[in-house]
């Protein structure tokens, strides 16, 4: 059971004076359970990406299974398909538009066709797994918070119960504690329920503490997919691609320039500061 | 000279039910006091919901002290007659690209501030020209606004402001729905208004890395200044921006921790530059 791209291709406004390549022969596998980091700068092709795996756009050329079954096949249930692989876009919360945020989160399992109280009790598990308190459920979710708010719109999702979620840069305009609080929220749900989770971000500080594996899209294309410390190994073909590797990177690779005996693949700070420690203790054993 | 000067500013929003009663009042500002001399590049930092959206639209006067005063050039912002002065001396870059851009062109977009404001057509020509370059969008001067990506929207919208030739100019976050590319892009435009047109910049942001060129920043928490200094200053004190929901780069939380860990390296180290150089001593 698995994702599977097979030779994928998409092109915008095809036929067109506009045409444009968006994907170029992609092909990929997305096993069960997996935390994936897609990342690219914009146009880079990763939205559109993301919009194929959950059928809301066909590939030009190429096929997709889900779960062994061609998801663009003439009759293939989409709307079950769009309820197992959970997409929460960008800025989720525009999308909040009911009374109060029980009823918002119901929407999605109600839509399924479930009863209604099978989409409450949904609502409510989703809305617990999120961490929102009670006291809110009632409230309207436009008088929530910016983190608050995002919380509801993926527990709108979660309660459709996906087995692939999938997040379009989930952290974009929040605090940096709001940031770390839905990677954190993020990271903790894939532990508790299994599910493939698929992170779309600009940013290699973010991905790199959590996922174990990382895409990296160009032009349309796969140009990296492999472990987040072999990925920031290549920092510089990331640069040329407008993006960067975290900070961390930087410091290890000018360490070493510099002639101080550290290995450069820490990707996080804990991993940086204990080679940091390791290699000066031996240059200065009192030091 | 004070380009911008707040004293005593607190706002109140009035908080309504679904039938229009009022429910509460919230204090988005409280008593913040704040100076900004001409030329300075100031960054305020913030959680969200600390407050410093409200204080930066009170900066050209789309909000008016509930009490206090704000001046700007020397104006009270709560004076109608002054309105226009104002909104021509700060003007202000919003969040979003694609809700500040009308024009079908770039280059009449950037022309609506200026036109609107009655300058004669040569001249308009002129400073939509100047603008365009000063943000490096100038060859993209002919295209529509629509085909251009995240960074380049806010470039052109900055160019929008400048042409109206403001004292200062405010940024609600211009970066938090651009890519790494586009941030680059938008603030070495922002830095280079600063530097070689001696801009007033007040810049609000979440991404702390974007801060260290800042002259002074400006840390808001429940509608008070929680902390201000030179951006050295403020990212020595880790623990404290933590308490306020914010977090410093990765470079000074190393160095933080290095520290920490009995290695002898200065305060507040802000570059990947300063912390090698501090480790190869």
């Amino acid at each position: 059971m698995a994702i599977i791209l097979d030779h994928v291709g998409y092109v915008y406004e095809k036929g067109t004076a506009m045409e444009t390549c968006a994907l170029k022969d992609i092909s990929l596998v997305i096993p069960d359970g997996q935390f994936i980091g897609l990342i690219g700068h914009t146009g880079s092709g990763k939205s559109t990406l993301v919009q194929l795996l959950n059928g809301l756009a066909q590939p030009v050329s190429g096929t997709i299974y889900y779960n062994g079954e061609d998801i663009n096949e003439p009759g293939y249930n989409k709307k079950k398909l769009r309820s197992q692989v959970g997409l929460v876009f960008q800025y989720p919360e525009h999308q909040l538009f009911e009374a109060d945020v029980f009823s918002d989160v119901c929407f999605g399992p109600r839509n399924m066709g479930l009863d209604r109280k099978e989409s409450e009790l949904r609502a409510y598990t989703a809305l617990k797994q999120v961490g929102l308190e009670d006291e809110y459920f009632y409230q309207s979710p436009f008088d929530l918070s910016g983190g608050q708010k995002r919380r509801v719109a993926i527990a709108g999702v979660l309660a459709m119960r996906p087995e692939v979620l999938i997040l379009d840069e989930p952290t974009a305009g929040l605090d940096p504690k709001g940031r770390n609080e839905v990677l954190d929220l993020i990271a903790s749900l894939r532990e508790a329920t299994g599910m493939t989770v698929i992170l779309v971000s600009h940013s290699m500080e973010d991905v790199a503490k959590y996922v174990e594996r990382i895409i990296v899209m160009n032009g349309g294309s796969v140009m990296q997919d492999d472990e987040p410390r072999r990925v920031f190994a290549h920092y510089e073909e990331l640069e040329r691609i407008g993006l960067a590797a975290p900070q961390v990177t930087y410091i290890m690779q000018e360490l070493k320039k510099r002639g101080v005996p550290v290995r450069t693949d820490a990707i996080t700070i804990e991993e940086a500061r204990d080679e940091i420690l390791r290699a000066l203790g031996q240059q200065r054993p009192h030091g | 000279m004070k380009i911008i000067e707040a004293k005593n500013l607190i706002f109140e929003y009035i908080r309504r039910d679904a039938e229009g009663s009022v429910e509460g009042i919230t204090r988005a500002v409280d008593e913040v006091d704040l100076d900004v001399e001409q030329g300075d590049f100031i960054a305020i930092l913030g959680h969200n919901g600390s407050g410093k959206s409200t204080l930066a639209k009170h900066l050209n006067a789309i909000l008016y002290p509930t009490e206090g005063t704000v001046w700007v050039d020397g104006k009270d912002t709560s004076q109608e007659k002054h309105l226009w002065d104002i909104r021509q001396t700060a003007g202000m870059v919003f969040q979003n690209p694609d809700n500040q851009i009308i024009g079908q062109v770039v280059e009449e977009d950037v022309g609506f501030g200026p036109e609107n404001m009655g300058v004669p057509t040569g001249e308009i020509w002129k400073r939509v020209e100047e603008s365009l370059r000063a943000v490096d969008m100038y060859e993209y001067r002919k295209k529509s606004p629509n085909r251009l990506s995240g960074g380049q929207k806010q470039r052109v919208s900055i160019a929008g402001v400048i042409a109206m030739h403001p004292k200062c100019i405010i940024l609600d976050e211009p970066t938090a729905m651009l890519d790494p590319d586009g941030r680059r892009e938008v603030l070495r435009a922002v830095r280079a208004l600063n530097e070689a047109e001696g801009i007033t910049v007040v810049l609000i942001t979440h991404y702390m890395e974007e801060i260290i060129h800042a002259d002074k920043a400006i840390v808001m928490d429940k509608g008070h200044i929680a902390m201000q200094g030179t951006p050295r200053e403020i990212f020595s004190q880790v623990e404290r921006l933590k308490e306020l929901r914010l977090d410093v780069p990765q470079v000074t939380l190393l160095a933080y921790e290095l520290k920490k860990n009995g290695l002898n390296l200065p305060d507040g180290i802000l570059t990947c530059e300063e912390l090698t150089e501090a480790l190869c001593i």
